[in-house]
């Protein structure tokens, strides 16, 4: 905790308007002995503002720093005075004088000296930023002792691919899989389609040459015939039980791939279980791997599958739901087995057109190489980008044949063979395909789907949560992180994550082993992963006061909470993101970080000077925005010359699931007329951080107006907004809709007690 | 003697997360970029498929992380210059461009609204024009401007030249660094749509790349957000998109290009939500949305006003009295073609690589089409758009996985 401060203002980002040395008086005057030493300087971020700081610190004289002038945003490498200097931004210049608005809706005037409303905005920033720093102590990292064993479940092309890469970066691996040998499916194929440039021919898949490479590695301990029955404890720590042993291990890649799936019921409409001579590519594979693929027959693949698919359409998920069903307690507090519901529909068969787009084209390949006729009915070739390449030279193979039609029945021939009728997509006309054997795509099913396969023993549950949003793939909801999932050290790769070709999933294999390898270097460093990935800090409990109300243990997004038969809460430090949503969700202000606390924010929204007369001096309004999107798009907005009501204070939090209510609370009964908090969407397809902040923040509104009913309070004066990073030119109608809005319910009640 | 940094050339999407995976590894890493901005073409795009977020809330991520993270350092305005050495010990030489302004983030948006000289805007593919002392980028990082000194007047210069923050005498530099492993993350351009003469790329106002229709719908773009036709401001009423626009085409780029389908359907998701009256028409080979984007695919062509069409468009013209654009579009079989009028023709232009008709200076095996085949036995790895057509999630793999390797070659 910094005891001298150094409070800083740069002339050039605030000036003409505000006057740095009017503001650098009513520091001194305000906070003296906090604040040591108070300057200003022409061009602070400047070489020559950067050394005056540099030798105060040097001096002595100052042990923290408070910055006026630009965003926290930019700037950021003058002002980093290295890691035992706190450093706090107030932002005067994007947040105060470039977005300040007269009341009037009038920009400042340039040529006067700043509107009494902008120096009172000014010195509130400047002492909501110094309270904030005297509140943050430097966090010092959790010494944790750990293991950097890594875990890959599943033996199959991608799981060996991965073993590879983690065991050559130089870390023990245990390799589990399920079956008494290695290998998984791609034991079953003849060959592979290309995997490398020039990408037109098929060949070997190589598997064997893998399993060889794998099993010579010293630092690789093979398990077959088992599955992970328990995954329990944290990065770093974890204990894995396999096949009844328990293995010390630090990270998880999941690798355990696909099934059929209901192959029976979902293909039934195209004849497969009733008609003979319907096969699924993957029953396929295996005659031809076996070299039993009929010389000189015809055989059709049918890529249309709407025959299937059809009354299967997705539905949306439900989008507000309350977050993660919690296995009930039975009386003696015993956590109930959780049932796992399968998430396996008909259209799985769609989600793998892209590979079965490939391996028919593969297998018909086969069938002209047997001096047969290879068919492919398709409506939509999927063979992307370079893959392009293998279809050019299957429309040059004699013997494939390629019809673009949509299939609108399947039957049995007299002679045991199949009659594929179409409607040709090109024509309309209706046409008929007679096949020796008609193969239909194998629908590519995530292991996750119908098991919870990676077992945890956490208070959340054994799976992943939210796979139906998914379809049940342990998939990343994030675009720009494909390897994120909800439980921190547990990373997906392979077709249990998306259904994806061998050359994709070697290269997620690679991915996957990074992330875990990162994962435990960081849980060794004390840090935190994506998306804070380097922060030090982590939840502190003070238990003593704790009520075991459990809202933490249910609320936190990445289950990092486990929690004693009492209810009381069990931190685990490297399943943390640090987000705060347990210190926002806690009622009895039991938890804190080091460098940001229900305290720290607290105090500096005490800061706010609130005028006695809102007829007169207009409301005071908090603004708690999201620090990864909703800031950034308000500096945006002020740099791109919007402007708003001057009435308004912002305040960053790190995830709008942060926010505790005492905050709100401590707000109303200063005076404040109105909270907005601004945060990011939620729903399906949530852009939070931290996947439920924001969601889990809207969920809280009912106990935050609980609360301001209890202090005699209108509810209506909190409010929640979705705003995301590119919404800055909404942000003045954001809030000026809500100052309107505060301004027609009139002052709140506690003004001036 | 070995070297146990990275150079990553290239500061797109695949370039940063290549970067930041290996540095928060613990490894130190440059990273090489020729903009004056970091992000690439993501910084261009104006939302994500499927989701409909933004691209620069992924950005905003990984500018923190290189802002928290010290074993991150990176170049703009930056090219190879040379390299020398061998796996594991290389020596880079990096030319870097003046920038003509100081390091920190000085608000130069008056003084270069004052200058008279200009230029047509890359950010914007030539859909505006730019001052010479500009920041165009959405989220600009590093967040400061950039002097175009060759686009000034003499009196634009005579105002820089007074300027406290303003160096007119700045000069390039060549700085040397010292790695052992190099990955290439040189991304894509948007095949360049004045090829496409029978599609009057480049020739039609009406007629624009899915680019720049990107632009067109972006908030930071030249109109605010709001599509436009180009041609006279107006808002279009009936739109087409032709699909494979120069891609699956042996006269242009042999190969799929991956991601322009979803693009497509993401564009009319927008044009939907702007006009939920105007007629959207996708002209189609195939639909190549594959996983679980079939999902998206279908949620876009259930809206009513988009159409999905099969067919190859032969010809697309203008109608000059009325700046309408004709598309001819040919059955495959009768041969029979049709003529339709929209008010604006967006082509779905492909992606070709960086290195089509460039070279960097070292020995890495290229292929017929500028993809990068081959390298690792040098430790030299590719990422992301440089060795194959992705989208922006597959990029994010490719970076990752990438990392590793690099990381394998220098531990």
């Amino acid at each position: 905790m910094p005891e001298k401060i150094g409070v800083y203002f740069d002339e050039s980002a605030i000036k003409p308007l505000l006057n740095a040395q009017e503001l650098a008086e009513f520091v001194s005057g305000k906070f003296g002995g906090v604040a040591p030493v108070v300057k200003t300087h022409p061009v602070l971020n400047s070489e020559s503002g950067r050394k005056m700081i540099q030798e105060d610190i040097d001096a002595g004289n100052i042990d923290g720093v408070v910055v006026c002038g630009t965003s926290p945003r930019v700037d950021w490498d003058v002002y980093d005075f290295g890691p035992e200097i706190l450093v706090e931004r107030v932002n005067l210049r994007e947040l105060c004088v470039m977005c300040y608005q007269n009341p009037d809706g009038t920009a400042p005037a340039l040529d006067q000296p700043a509107p009494a409303l902008m120096v009172g905005m000014a010195k509130d920033y400047v002492k909501m930023g110094v309270t904030k720093l005297v509140k943050t102590r430097k966090p010092e990292p959790e010494d944790i002792e750990i293991t950097d064993t890594i875990m890959v479940l599943g033996g199959g092309w991608t799981g060996l691919t991965a073993a590879k890469f983690a065991a050559q970066s130089g870390k023990d691996v245990i390799l589990v899989e399920k079956d008494d040998k290695l290998g998984g499916k791609v034991l079953n194929f003849k060959q592979t389609f290309p995997l490398d440039y020039p990408y037109t021919e098929a060949h070997d898949t190589g598997i064997e040459k893998l399993i060889a490479a794998v099993t010579g590695m010293k630092n690789v301990t093979v398990v077959t015939g088992a599955t992970l029955e328990k995954l329990e404890g944290a990065p770093g720590k974890y204990t894995a039980t396999a096949g009844g042993t328990e293995y010390s291990i630090g990270a998880v890649i999941l690798a355990t791939g696909w099934v059929p799936g209901n192959t029976k019921q979902f293909l039934a409409p195209m004849g497969y279980g009733t008609l003979k001579n319907v096969y699924t590519s993957a029953e396929f594979e295996v005659m031809a791997r076996d070299g039993k693929i009929p010389a000189d027959k015809t055989v059709a693949f049918a890529l249309d599958v709407d025959l299937c698919v059809a009354g299967a359409e997705k539905v949306a998920p439900e989008t507000c739901e309350p977050v993660e069903e919690l296995p009930a307690e039975n009386a003696e507090g015993e956590v109930a087995e959780a049932s796992f519901e399968s998430k396996e529909t008909a259209r799985h068969i769609k989600y793998g057109s892209e590979v079965s787009s490939m391996v028919a084209l593969k297998q018909a390949n086969y069938v002209a190489d047997a001096g047969g006729i290879g068919m492919v009915l398709y409506d939509h070739m999927k063979v992307l980008g370079i893959n392009e390449k293998y279809y050019k030279a299957a429309q040059d193979k004699p013997g494939v044949m390629l019809a673009k039609v949509r299939i609108t029945g399947v039957s049995q021939d007299a002679d045991g063979g199949v009659i594929v009728t179409a409607k040709d997509s090109l024509l309309g006309e209706n046409v008929e395909f007679k096949a020796d054997i008609l193969v239909l795509p194998t629908p590519i099913v995530p292991t996750t789907a119908v098991d919870p396969v990676i077992n945890l023993a956490y208070r959340q549950g054994p799976a992943f949560p939210d796979l139906e949003l998914f379809d049940g793939f342990a998939d990343s909801n994030y675009i720009c992180f494909p390897y994120e999932t909800r439980r921190t050290g547990v990373y997906a790769a392979g077709c249990v994550r998306q259904p994806m070709t061998l050359a994709t999933a070697r290269e997620d294999a690679a991915g996957a082993a990074l992330k875990a390898i990162q994962c435990v270097s960081c849980a060794d460093r004390g840090v935190a992963v994506h998306p804070r990935s380097g922060d030090s800090s982590y939840p502190v409990f003070n238990f003593l006061r704790c009520t075991q109300c459990k809202r933490c243990t249910e609320e936190c997004p990445f289950g990092a909470l486990d929690d004693d038969a009492k209810g009381t809460p069990l931190p685990n430090p490297t399943r943390c993101r640090r987000c705060g949503t347990c210190m926002g969700a806690c009622p009895e202000r039991v938890i804190s970080f080091d460098n940001y606390n229900i305290d720290q924010i607290g105090s500096a929204i005490k800061e706010i000077e609130v005028p006695n007369d809102m007829a007169a001096d207009g409301p005071r309004i908090i603004v708690l925005a999201c620090e990864n999107d909703a800031y950034p798009a308000l500096d945006m907005a002020a740099l791109r010359g919007k402007r708003w009501s001057p009435y308004v204070r912002f305040l960053p939090v790190r995830c709008l699931g942060s926010v505790n209510a005492i905050w709100v609370a401590d707000a109303m009964s200063k005076g404040i007329d109105g909270v907005l908090l601004m945060g990011c969407k939620y729903g399906a397809d949530y852009q939070c951080h931290f996947i439920k902040g924001s969601e889990l923040c809207s969920r809280r509104a009912e106990n935050i107006a609980e609360t301001l009913k209890r202090l005699g309070v209108e509810p209506e004066r909190v409010e929640q907004v979705e705003v995301a990073i590119d919404d800055y030119d909404k942000i003045p109608g954001l809030v000026g809709r809500f100052v309107d809005y505060v301004l027609s319910i009139g002052p709140n009640p506690f003004k001036g007690y | 003697m070995s070297n146990n940094s990275i150079l990553v050339i290239g500061g797109g999407f695949a370039g940063i997360t290549a970067a930041l995976e290996a540095a928060e590894m613990g490894y130190e890493v440059f990273i090489v970029e020729k903009n004056p901005f970091l992000g690439g073409r993501v910084a261009q795009l104006n939302k994500y498929f499927p989701k409909l977020c933004p691209p620069s809330c992924g950005l905003e991520i990984q500018f923190q992380r290189i802002k928290k993270n010290k074993n991150v350092k990176f170049f703009t305005q930056a090219e190879v210059a040379s390299v020398t050495g061998s796996k594991g010990d290389y020596e880079v030489k990096v030319k870097i461009q003046p920038r003509f302004v100081v390091p920190q983030a000085v608000d130069f948006s008056a003084l270069a609204a004052g200058l008279e000289g200009g230029a047509s805007s890359e950010f914007e593919f030539g859909l505006v024009s730019r001052k010479p002392l500009y920041m165009d980028v959405p989220f600009a990082f590093p967040h400061r401007y950039v002097l175009d000194k060759a686009a000034c007047s003499g009196d634009d210069l005579a105002k820089l030249g007074g300027n406290e923050f303003v160096d007119l005498d700045d000069t390039a530099k060549e700085i040397v660094l010292n790695v052992g492993s190099i990955v290439v993350a040189t991304g894509w351009k948007p095949y360049d749509m004045k090829k496409l003469t029978n599609l009057g790329g480049g020739k039609i106002a009406n007629v624009v790349s899915n680019m720049q229709l990107e632009r067109l719908a972006a908030a930071s773009g030249p109109t605010g957000g709001k599509i436009l036709r180009p041609g006279d401001g107006k808002a279009p009423k009936t739109i087409a998109f032709v699909q494979c626009a120069g891609s699956r085409d042996e006269n242009h780029l042999n190969y799929c290009s991956y991601i322009c389908c979803m693009a497509s359907l993401k564009q009319a998701a927008y044009i939907a939500e702007q006009y939920p009256d105007a007629k959207v028409v996708i002209y189609y080979i195939d639909l190549r949305t594959p996983g679980r984007y079939e999902n998206f695919a279908q949620r876009i062509l259930d809206i009513e006003n988009v159409h999905a069409v099969k067919g190859k468009v032969a010809k697309v013209v203008e109608d000059k009295k009325t700046g309408k654009v004709v598309v001819t579009v040919e059955n495959a079989v009768t041969g029979i073609k049709n003529d339709d009028e929209y008010d604006m023709v967006v082509l779905a232009t492909g992606m070709q690589p960086s290195l089509a008709g460039a070279k960097l200076p070292m020995n890495v095996p290229v292929d017929e089409d500028g993809f990068v085949v081959g390298g690792e036995e040098q430790g030299i790895f590719v990422a992301g758009c440089a060795g194959k057509p992705l989208d922006v999630m597959k990029t994010a793999q490719s970076g990752t996985g990438t990392a590793l390797k690099a990381v394998q070659t220098v531990s």
